[in-house]
């Protein structure tokens, strides 16, 4: 018989600071903070707008630190990751990572993330939230060492079209031929990590770090970034950003598998759209069995993009096969009005058949005009929901302009 | 190398030739499939199994008594033409008392307690007659929508709806109860109540105080009530008869038996269960693989985590399937006399646990690691009833032994002579001279079980048998029954309903699946 030590008392202390928190709280001129896997995160520094054009028009950073990240070895890792992720880990290069899904036994997601494979043996997991159970759970029977080190890395995401001119007058010789999804070991007086990677569909990187270099890593990037526009920005602008790439967010596209408390609320890869990260050739992985049911049975719904009419965003706009908004058909998840593509964007969960591209559908907006609820049924049209997705973001070498 | 495609491929291989693995093949063979057992040891009979312990002597090692088999089981695999024979019927109970003379479990009754004893056992009776059907039949699954599913549920509803309201309140209201409780406000006699709450506990990891052990019991007397004509039994010739019956059942039907055949691996082709790889390396093919190893030792060992999903894994990871229960094995150079037992009650079992305190004491020790100082036994002298045992004139006492916890503090290397000193001293209370008598011994703690049999965690129901791991949530919640999720994989031992004890019941169950989904 063992005794355990009692469990960290986290609930005691309060959020924990991110290394780059001095400077954040600084520079924050609205006192916007949220919370963030535990650690405490800038929502808004000055306005959303002006932290989005920074993203679109020139350079953006913002904190990643809060990201959940493990250390994956051990002889069994890549079987391991095999049959913890719906994609094939083996096929993975060192220096390079991959967007990955994982799924429960009823192959619904977990969560999404990225896999670095750092070098021959080591792997790095990165999630927006925690996975420690979930990973603890597969690793049994496999000869694998997981740890937590979230708080041993510091991460900043530089995004935008001066991203790549940006890191090299900070020092990072030959970054432009950084390809997408590749990493690389940099120096800009501090060593990096850097990932030609990021969650705003652009052309950007992720650069990662020990929290020691994090203050002299983010001040040497303001000193060179400030003739290249470079801002700090805070989720609310990124959020902008992630609906014109198309990318899923949990808790707000989709509920966690592991989150989800009501029956039929936890969604699949096929669902969301995302079977191109779905690998059924590879041999067995955690929900694999349900995944090939799911597809047999066809789809029952599938996350969408959405054209709506007008210029008011869709929130949480309830979608409807005909304009007297009898049958109901779907949710919007995710909406915005798109300042780069001029358009009215929104990401929705649409039943089957409403769901193929070129559906007409209609979008019952409320409108909150100085506290006089107006309902507007607009026009929807149901289109790729990948809206942004500039040629810089692929080409290698990267624009350095 | 794809194993299906070889042309001698059997149509089931049936992993462990214990009783439910005999079982499982008698029953396929019968309906006409090819069927091979493999056998890891070098005889059958897995926990059902009568081995020579002392030059001479011979016991059965795992379980000692059958009481639960199924009439109609032993019928349809004609078990008595296949020379199961037995050597005592209906055997009574005794209850051992230090300072009182031996207390006739079945037929005490006394005063004003007469009356509710009768109605005790009758209403339990009732009961447990209500659930058999339950105990015998395959649960239902859970979400299938299946037309069988939905007709099950109806079923044992309505078995238990038919039990009458008085009796169906009295269910629910004793149901989750702990049998001390129960046994308290029933009666007043602690030697009687001591007798009958070891029935709850023989085996599990509870103690009379534990939650959930009224339904142990009524768990049990379930299984008696499907065995009802034969009552406790012994077979001549110990536990291993009913498994050389089985076999021989198995084996007229066309199955093959093959002994010191163990199975390294279950080989998972394209996400189906296409044959095994014994530990020389030597493939067997076959069209399904029916495992009756407990759930741990097929899933984690034989097929392995990484075809299965990991939410499953961790639910049979945390399988709970300790075992608590040791057996005792003693040659005697003599009839044992035990202190007022009139001789023909010598084949009876014999119980030590004199009230339900002394049970609850003796369980207390286990929680903290240690063997407890006045153990709780069930002892049995099949010599007594069958000569074939031990030679002319000696005699085989065989008990088993509550509460042996298998991590004993300081290690069973160290502590087994101790605790068999412990035993012998116990005994030497209510027999004496027995010490004297004694020729050989042999204590069988839970990791000897673990290992004599290959039980992972040595527990006799390959997992503990409770409310969380009962009917529809056995093995694990999401996997009830038989058939797993990859193609041709069966489970068919004690770890799926309705677990351990020689019943059979879960072969039976497996095969008839398997059938049903015309594999």
């Amino acid at each position: 018989m063992s005794d355990r030590p009692d469990p960290p008392a986290h609930y005691r202390e309060p959020l924990l600071q991110t290394p780059f928190h001095a400077r954040a709280r600084a520079l924050s001129q609205v006192d916007q903070f949220t919370p963030w896997s535990g650690y405490t995160t800038v929502d808004v520094f000055t306005t959303v707008e002006q932290e989005y054009f920074a993203i679109r028009n020139a350079a953006a950073l913002y904190d990643l630190t809060p990201m959940s990240k493990y250390r994956i070895g051990g002889p069994d890792a890549v079987d391991f990751l095999d049959r913890l992720l719906t994609r094939r880990a083996s096929g993975l290069a060192p220096g390079r990572l991959a967007y990955c899904l994982w799924c429960d036994d009823d192959g619904h997601l977990v969560d999404d993330g990225t896999l670095f494979r750092l070098d021959e043996t080591e792997y790095r997991l990165c999630a927006a939230s925690r996975q420690l159970d979930w990973l603890a759970a597969s690793a049994i029977g496999f000869d694998v060492q997981i740890d937590e080190v979230t708080a041993q890395i510091a991460a900043l995401a530089l995004q935008g079209p001066t991203s790549c001119s940006v890191l090299k007058a900070a020092g990072l010789v030959g970054i432009e031929h950084l390809k997408p999804f590749q990493l690389g070991r940099y120096d800009c007086g501090w060593p990096l990590i850097v990932s030609r990677s990021g969650f705003t569909g652009d052309l950007g990187y992720e650069l990662w770090m020990e929290p020691d270099h994090a203050l002299g890593v983010w001040d040497r990037l303001h000193e060179v970034g400030r003739s290249r526009g470079l801002r700090a920005i805070g989720s609310k602008a990124l959020n902008v950003a992630r609906i014109e790439a198309g990318f899923i967010a949990p808790n707000i596209d989709f509920i966690p598998a592991s989150h989800a408390l009501r029956a039929n609320r936890a969604r699949s890869p096929l669902e969301l759209g995302l079977e191109r990260f779905v690998d059924f050739d590879k041999g067995h992985f955690t929900g694999r069995r349900a995944l090939l049911a799911e597809r047999e049975r066809g789809p029952r719904r599938r996350l969408v993009g959405l054209d709506v009419g007008g210029n008011k965003p869709a929130h949480d706009a309830l979608l409807y096969a005909e304009r007297a908004g009898r049958r109901e058909v779907g949710a919007v998840t995710s909406a915005v009005w798109s300042p780069t593509c001029k358009r009215n964007i929104a990401l929705a969960m649409v039943n089957w058949p409403h769901c193929t591209e070129g559906s007409a559908l209609w979008a019952d907006i409320y409108l909150n005009r100085e506290l006089v609820w107006e309902r507007r049924m607009t026009a929807a049209r149901v289109v790729d929901r990948v809206f942004f997705s500039p040629e810089r973001r692929r080409r290698t070498p990267a624009v350095d302009a | 190398m794809s194993l299906r495609a070889s042309s001698n491929a059997v149509d089931c291989l049936v992993i462990g030739a214990g009783h439910n693995g005999l079982v499982c093949a008698a029953v396929l063979a019968r309906a006409g499939r090819s069927v091979l057992v493999l056998e890891a040891g070098q005889t059958i009979g897995g926990a059902s199994v009568t081995r020579e312990f002392a030059p001479g002597f011979r016991v059965s090692a795992g379980a000692h008594l059958l009481h639960s088999m199924p009439a109609t089981l032993r019928h349809e695999l004609r078990l008595e033409q296949h020379g199961l024979i037995a050597a005592a019927t209906r055997m009574p109970t005794t209850a051992l008392l230090e300072h009182a003379p031996p207390l006739a479990v079945e037929a005490w009754a006394c005063g004003v307690e007469s009356e509710a004893r009768a109605a005790f056992d009758a209403r339990m009776r009732r009961v447990a007659r209500a659930l058999a059907p339950i105990i015998e039949r395959r649960p239902p699954r859970i979400g299938s929508g299946g037309m069988r599913d939905v007709l099950e549920w109806l079923r044992s509803a309505l078995r238990l709806r038919l039990l009458g309201r008085r009796d169906l309140r009295e269910l629910l209201r004793v149901g989750g109860m702990n049998v001390y409780d129960l046994l308290e406000e029933q009666f007043e006699s602690v030697a009687l109540q001591g007798a009958l709450a070891l029935d709850a506990v023989l085996g599990s990891n509870f103690g009379p105080r534990s939650p959930g052990t009224v339904f142990t019991l009524l768990y049990r007397m379930a299984g008696q009530e499907l065995a009802l004509a034969e009552g406790t039994e012994l077979p001549r010739g110990g536990m291993g008869a009913v498994c050389a019956a089985l076999a021989a059942a198995a084996t007229a039907a066309g199955a093959a038996v093959r002994t010191g055949a163990p199975v390294a691996r279950i080989v998972i082709d394209a996400d189906r269960a296409s044959g095994v790889e014994l530990a020389d390396g030597e493939r067997i093919a076959a069209r399904t693989v029916i495992s009756s190893a407990d759930p741990k030792t097929t899933l984690l060992r034989l097929v392995g985590p990484r075809h299965l999903d990991a939410g499953f894994v961790r639910r049979v990871d945390r399988l709970r399937g300790r075992g608590l229960a040791a057996k005792l094995h003693l040659a005697l150079d003599r009839a044992p006399a035990f202190t007022g037992l009139e001789p023909g009650r010598l084949g009876s079992r014999l119980l030590i646990a004199p009230s339900m305190a002394y049970v609850e004491r003796a369980f207390d020790h286990s929680k903290y690691g240690e063997f407890a100082p006045e153990p709780v036994m069930e002892i049995t002298v099949p010599s007594a009833v069958d000569p074939t045992l031990a030679p002319q004139g000696r005699h085989v006492l065989s008990a088993v032994v509550q509460y042996a916890p298998y991590e004993l503090k300081g290690g069973w290397s160290d502590g087994r002579a101790g605790a068999i000193e412990r035993l012998l001293g116990m005994l030497e209370r209510h027999a004496p001279g027995l010490r004297d008598s004694v020729v050989g011994a042999e204590l069988l703690a839970p990791p000897d079980i673990e290992r004599e049999f290959r039980i992972d965690g040595g527990h006799w129901h390959h997992a503990e048998l409770a409310f969380d791991q009962f009917h529809l949530l056995r093995p694990v919640p999401g996997a009830s029954g038989h058939r797993l999720d990859i193609p041709g994989l069966y489970l068919c031992g004690a770890g799926c309903h309705p677990g351990g004890g020689v019943i059979g019941l879960a072969g039976r169950n497996a095969a008839r699946c398997l059938l049903e989904h015309g594999e």
